[in-house]
């Protein structure tokens, strides 16, 4: 049996991190472009795309993102695809990622007063130009800091891809638990880890909403 | 391709799980909601150190997984001489991970009370104690009751994650139902449309609730 020192976990731990990191941002990049078009077609004022917005929403928030990860991994296969738990994972995390900040663009875009779109419609500017010199502007910096608040729940949701069989963090902790029987050890510092990717996001987070707030 | 017969002979597997589940989480709603709100009290009115460790327990939940608290409480608390039950051990990570949330959400309610209000009740002779429920709790609930009750749907459908201790719950169910009848898909869609209603049912059960507790202020 091979012996595992600290500093072999540790460096197992990490290296099984940049998985988590990537994982992230490939998730959270593709969750904004995701959410970026179902907010456009939010936008628009029709209300056939809205509703189907809307279940989307629902859909994804109401289901645990255990079973999203579940039905992309088993779902895809089913079509007869052979899908990696890399791939499903990432399906799985980007439309979670989009329900969730779609939610949270409208919110911020619902934030602007109503008589801002009619006042530029009154002006006869284009419904792109609207978003571009009106809303756009504002909305976004209402939006960065609860959007990089959620970057969290992004990071923290790709543990979830262990589940799946995914080596990530997560999985590389059980994996040494099992290799080293010191679970306490093992989880603590996989826990400190996520810890360490996370709080940065949350205090940043916190001090945008800060800076954003004191200056409106 | 899709085929749901395969399905209905564990319809009872699946009814165990989803009560299961519903049993979890209105325990750990309870027991989340009041750690939560001690948690709040403490962070907003008490001392300088008992608002340091409350701050930290937020901030130590908040930004790690569930599963890895989970997979904590269950493998690592042992190996110090706790032993837990699969059952004790997701009562106790919910509870927490619940408590930790629901302590931000209940804190700005509380910090929503405006100080004159709270000064007023002392200089009437109140006790804290009195203060606390007679004036700042119910406006501070109030106020936070649609956040605090979607964070408890959020920690019902975080509960799946406790199928990977073994615990019976929905997850657990379609898990061995797919084992059993390689039906994959098409036993997480039905899992995930149960939790989707579970969640459902549970919005509006909160929005009736809160129309009770509530209700007296609306009318006055």
């Amino acid at each position: 049996m091979i012996e595992f020192s600290n500093y072999d976990i540790i460096r197992n731990l990490i290296f099984a991190a940049q998985w988590t990191v990537l994982l992230s941002l490939v998730a959270f990049i593709g969750g904004t472009l995701v959410a970026l078009v179902l907010t456009a077609l939010r936008l628009t004022r029709n209300s056939i795309l809205q509703k189907l917005v809307a279940v989307y929403i629902e859909l994804f928030q109401g289901t645990p993102l255990l079973m999203q990860m579940f039905l992309c991994f088993f779902g895809v296969s089913l079509l007869g695809y052979e899908i990696s738990a890399w791939s499903a994972a990432i399906l799985a995390l980007t439309l979670f990622t989009s329900a969730f900040l779609v939610e949270i663009w409208r919110g911020c875009i619902d934030t602007l007063p109503k008589g801002q779109w009619e006042a530029s419609r009154c002006l006869g500017m284009s419904f792109l130009q609207i978003l571009r010199y009106i809303i756009l502007p504002q909305a976004l910096r209402v939006a960065i800091a609860p959007t990089v608040g959620f970057s969290v729940q992004v990071v923290k949701g790709t543990a979830l891809a262990s589940v799946i069989g995914f080596v990530e963090l997560t999985k590389a902790g059980t994996m040494l638990n099992n290799a080293t029987f010191e679970p306490f050890k093992v989880f603590a510092m996989v826990a400190v880890i996520y810890f360490l990717l996370c709080y940065p996001l949350s205090l940043s987070s916190k001090i945008l909403e800060k800076k954003f707030n004191v200056s409106r | 391709m899709l085929y749901f017969g395969d399905l209905l002979p564990y319809s009872d597997v699946f009814f165990g799980g989803l009560m299961t589940t519903v049993e979890l989480t209105v325990l750990t709603t309870l027991l989340g909601v009041a750690l939560g709100t001690l948690c709040a009290v403490l962070r907003q009115y008490g001392g300088a150190s008992p608002r340091r460790i409350v701050a930290s327990y937020v901030e130590l939940i908040r930004n790690t997984p569930f599963i890895v608290q989970l997979f904590f409480i269950f493998f690592g608390l042992p190996s110090i001489g706790v032993m837990l039950t699969p059952w004790q051990a997701s009562v106790i990570a919910l509870t927490i991970n619940l408590g930790a949330y629901s302590t931000e959400i209940i804190r700005a309610g509380l910090g929503s009370i405006p100080k004159g209000q709270v000064e007023a009740a002392k200089v009437l002779g109140m006790t804290f104690r009195q203060t606390l429920t007679r004036v700042i709790f119910v406006p501070a609930f109030e106020k936070i009751y649609p956040a605090l009750t979607s964070q408890c749907i959020i920690v019902m459908l975080g509960s799946a994650v406790i199928s990977q201790i073994s615990v019976e719950e929905l997850t657990y169910a379609a898990n061995l139902v797919q084992s059993r009848n390689f039906r994959a898909f098409e036993s997480y869609l039905v899992t995930a449309l149960l939790y989707l209603g579970l969640a459902m049912i549970m919005r509006y059960v909160f929005k009736l609730i809160g129309k009770r507790l509530f209700s007296f202020r609306e009318s006055s």
